[in-house]
């Protein structure tokens, strides 16, 4: 749809950008006005099956709260100060008409305040489609895996309800595969920066994915390779940087600026968990025999691990981190998590132990969506870089 | 008669009894590995108490050991130890109590040593931090780990999908797990057995905390009815002891009613009933006294609490069923408190508000726990809009006594009662500070 190949990666990252800023939605809202009887659901952190909502016909949106720029005034007033931001400024948006292109809002199960959320949202915004969307704990297949095909159908059906449209097995298909392409695209992406991160700065990186949540995913896709293609022609110079994985930002985002901010202070980030949702699945899902079975056995079998979810094995604990690391070669881990972040903050000091274990350098901060202050982050970030680059063997 | 005599003599049958069985659970516990029992630690809501009786162990509730060490003051430093060894400042204090606490070396809150379980059974009810608090545990313990997913009333409903989930848990790996564990085979018919005594209890709890429909109330639905719920909610539910003391606690219930007496307080019978009240949240527990103390002077008793159903709600008709013991214990889980949606928790305060004729709602909103405090502020605005009643807002904590400012609670709940005395009509009382 969109040329950039003559404006290089710079051109790519502002229409990003522009998506980014732009608290209206107004290229869903485009997208939607395009064609009669669109329907657009919204999504939160940390996973939800989009191929449903593609299938569907309609656009996935996802929804990662109001960032620095959205000044939260009514927002504040439904939460404690003790709650962190991402909630605080949803409502924001749904209270200042911003989300009133959704027609529906998909609130996954990871932590106490989205899951509560949805119920506000029940109250808040009764003429909207409103789900909470539950994930098994149990990873067998008999037991959490039936569960969570039913709901699956359940939330296949409730959006049948809400497009007027029945969706075949055969849209699923498409769905499931243009999704496998999506991630196939990302992981391109997310190896390319692991190997070259200097000629993929991670704010650009950042942008590139987070298009993700507001563009139709062929687009998105297309982007993306269009990204790789152009910085693979541009020369960038590679800085003495140390290499680390952010972890802990899955749900409420950092400002632009921290992730800017990591790298202006000596470290490239060669992994992190924003937006797993892109990522959540970690194989391509078979696109023969029954669908909603082969997303459910992705769900348990082969998903990214992160703090939402329980990790039946002791031993297991951690490891994705410790894998992280070695695959891409970094030298060390930022764990970055939100103010009150129960699923992160509870799930530190554990991963902490196993980079400990295995001797793997760490530092650690805590952010809020509208963290304006970067010099102390630039000033732990440097130092921690220091340390690995003059410490480490 | 307050003046003259001292708390602990005022102490009911039921009161004793209760305090019997509890010490009694935790000197089982600290001898459990002398006595070659197993011991299972789970948690307090959705806690499948009849089942983990069928095979013989002893139960440890991490949550009631962090309340009792909060009520004797030892959770300030508990949390300050958990803090030092890098657990976050944000974070449930609950959990660094109980972090912290082993860190001290495992000394329960009646001082003996707490045995190391044999199985964590990680019943994941409505709270997620559950699911990390005891992947912290299991770190330390290095003990098997059973999980039992109950999946969240997003809709305000229980379904078939929901009920088979957790019945499949519970058949296909929380019983086996539990047979290998303990080395006892399951007999469902000594779990029946449990559920009828369960039944028993349920209906007499029931019935006494319905009594503060009555005007005056006869109980303290929430700081009352936080001993109340003691027994049914932890290691006791399905006992013959539990029986027994609902059954005192009833009859001790039905005396006060029937000679028109208010409820008992730490300095004796509450005389004269100003304020009426639905309270939502869990108590502070470091200074549960001097909290309790600032409604009984003022006249406040509370009428109906959300605190008291997050073991289970049964006021709605729900009993355990021996009939079909593994259905209706998926039931019992999907249905406490905090497993239910906004929307529900909204309309269920607003018909406490109504059917307990109360004066209004007020929120005790903890800093620890998410999951009940996350949405309170927009329930609060629904239960006004519904009832027309006014409603109040505190904030505390459970037990992290840096979050208690008596002060600052005292304050908020002068100008509460003022509020109401002006929705009344009638001015402001007497002995409320202006």
């Amino acid at each position: 749809m969109n040329n950039f190949q003559n404006g290089g990666s710079a051109a790519i990252v502002d229409r990003c950008r522009r998506l980014f800023d732009d608290l209206e939605f107004s290229e869903v809202r485009e997208w939607k006005a395009a064609e009669k009887g669109r329907k657009v659901i919204g999504y939160m952190p940390v996973y939800v099956p989009r191929e449903i909502i593609h299938a569907a016909g309609m656009l996935p949106v996802g929804i990662l709260g109001g960032g620095d720029q959205l000044e939260v005034i009514q927002g504040d007033a439904y939460y404690q100060s003790y709650i962190c931001r991402i909630p605080r400024s949803t409502i924001e948006l749904g209270l200042t008409g911003r989300l009133d292109v959704l027609d529906g809002m998909l609130f996954p199960s990871i932590c106490d305040v989205i899951r509560n959320l949805s119920g506000m949202w029940q109250l808040m915004f009764e003429d909207k489609y409103v789900r909470y969307f539950d994930v098994p704990q149990n990873y067998a297949r008999d037991i959490g895996g039936s569960y969570y095909v039913n709901e699956l159908k359940q939330l296949l059906s409730d959006l049948e309800k809400l497009s007027g449209k029945q969706i075949s097995p055969d849209d699923l298909w498409k769905s499931i595969e243009v999704y496998n392409e999506n991630r196939r695209a990302i992981q391109d992406l997310y190896h390319y920066r692991a190997k070259r991160p200097w000629k993929t700065p991670s704010p650009d990186v950042y942008l590139v994915i987070r298009a993700g949540m507001v563009l139709p995913v062929e687009e998105h896709t297309q982007l993306i390779r269009d990204y790789i293609s152009a910085v693979e022609k541009e020369e960038q110079v590679m800085r003495d940087n140390c290499r680390v994985v952010v972890s802990g930002v899955f749900c409420e985002q950092p400002p632009l600026n921290l992730i800017r901010s990591i790298e202006m202070a000596g470290c490239y980030i060669v992994d992190d968990d924003f937006m797993l949702v892109t990522r959540w699945l970690l194989e391509d899902v078979p696109t023969s025999g029954d669908p909603l079975e082969n997303l459910a056995d992705g769900f348990l079998n082969h998903s990214n691990e992160t703090s939402a979810k329980y990790v039946p094995v002791t031993s297991d604990k951690g490891q994705y981190l410790v894998e992280a690391v070695r695959k891409n070669q970094a030298e060390g881990v930022i764990f970055a998590a939100p103010s009150f972040c129960d699923p992160a903050l509870l799930d530190r000091p554990m991963l902490q132990n196993c980079l400990a274990e295995e001797n793997i350098p760490y530092t650690a901060f805590k952010y809020a969506e509208n963290s304006g202050q970067m010099q102390p982050i630039r000033e732990q970030a440097g130092t921690f870089a220091d340390s690995i680059k003059l410490w480490s063997a | 008669m307050s003046q003259m005599t001292p708390p602990d003599a005022i102490k009911e049958d039921s009161m004793e009894k209760q305090k019997q069985m509890i010490s009694a659970n935790f000197h089982e516990l600290a001898q459990a590995p002398q006595q070659g029992r197993k011991v299972v630690s789970t948690f307090v809501p959705g806690n499948i108490n009849e089942l983990l009786m069928c095979f013989d162990m002893a139960r440890n509730l991490p949550e009631i050991n962090a309340l009792q060490n909060g009520m004797r003051k030892k959770t300030g430093r508990m949390i300050m130890e958990a803090e030092r060894s890098g657990h976050s400042e944000d974070v449930c204090t609950y959990v660094k109590a109980d972090l912290g606490m082993m860190a001290q070396g495992n000394i329960g809150p009646t001082g003996e040593t707490l045995p190391k379980p044999d199985l964590l059974l990680l019943s994941y009810t409505g709270c997620f931090t559950f699911m990390k608090w005891f992947e912290l545990v299991r770190e330390q313990y290095d003990c098997e780990t059973s999980m039992l997913h109950i999946p969240y009333q997003g809709d305000g409903t229980i379904n078939e999908n929901m009920r088979d989930y957790v019945v499949k848990q519970l058949r296909e790996e929380v019983i086996p797990t539990l047979e290998r564990v303990s080395g006892v085979k399951f007999d469902i018919d000594r779990l029946r057995e449990y559920m009828r005594e369960s039944a028993k209890s349920e209906e007499d709890l029931v019935w006494v905390l319905q009594t503060a429909k009555n005007r005056p109330s006869p109980i303290d639905a929430y700081f009352g009815g936080v001993y109340y719920i003691g027994p049914i909610f932890t290691a006791f539910r399905g006992t013959e002891d539990a029986s027994e003391y609902y059954r005192t606690l009833r009859s001790e219930i039905a005396e006060r009613l029937e000679k028109g007496e208010g409820p008992i307080t730490p300095d004796g019978e509450m005389k004269d009933e100003k304020y009426r009240l639905v309270v939502e949240g869990p108590p502070n527990w470091t200074s549960f006294r001097e909290f309790w103390k600032m409604f009984y002077e003022e006249g406040a008793v509370v009428v109906a609490s959300t605190y008291t159903k997050v073991g289970g709600v049964y006021d709605f008709g729900f009993r355990h069923d021996p009939d079909h013991p593994l259905e209706s214990m998926a039931d019992y889980c999907l249905g406490c408190y905090t497993n239910l949606n906004l929307p529900s928790r909204a309309e269920m305060l607003s018909n406490y508000v109504e059917d307990y004729q109360a004066d209004g709602l007020l929120i005790n909103s903890i800093k620890s726990c998410n999951s009940f405090s996350a949405g309170q502020l927009l329930l609060l605005r629904e239960v006004e809009k519904r009832t027309g009643k006014p409603g109040a807002f505190i904030e505390t904590d459970l037990v992290d006594p840096r979050y208690f400012s008596g002060a600052n609670v005292k304050n908020r709940l002068e100008s509460y009662f003022q509020m109401i005395n002006q929705k009344r009509g009638g001015g402001f009382s007497e002995g409320v500070a202006a």
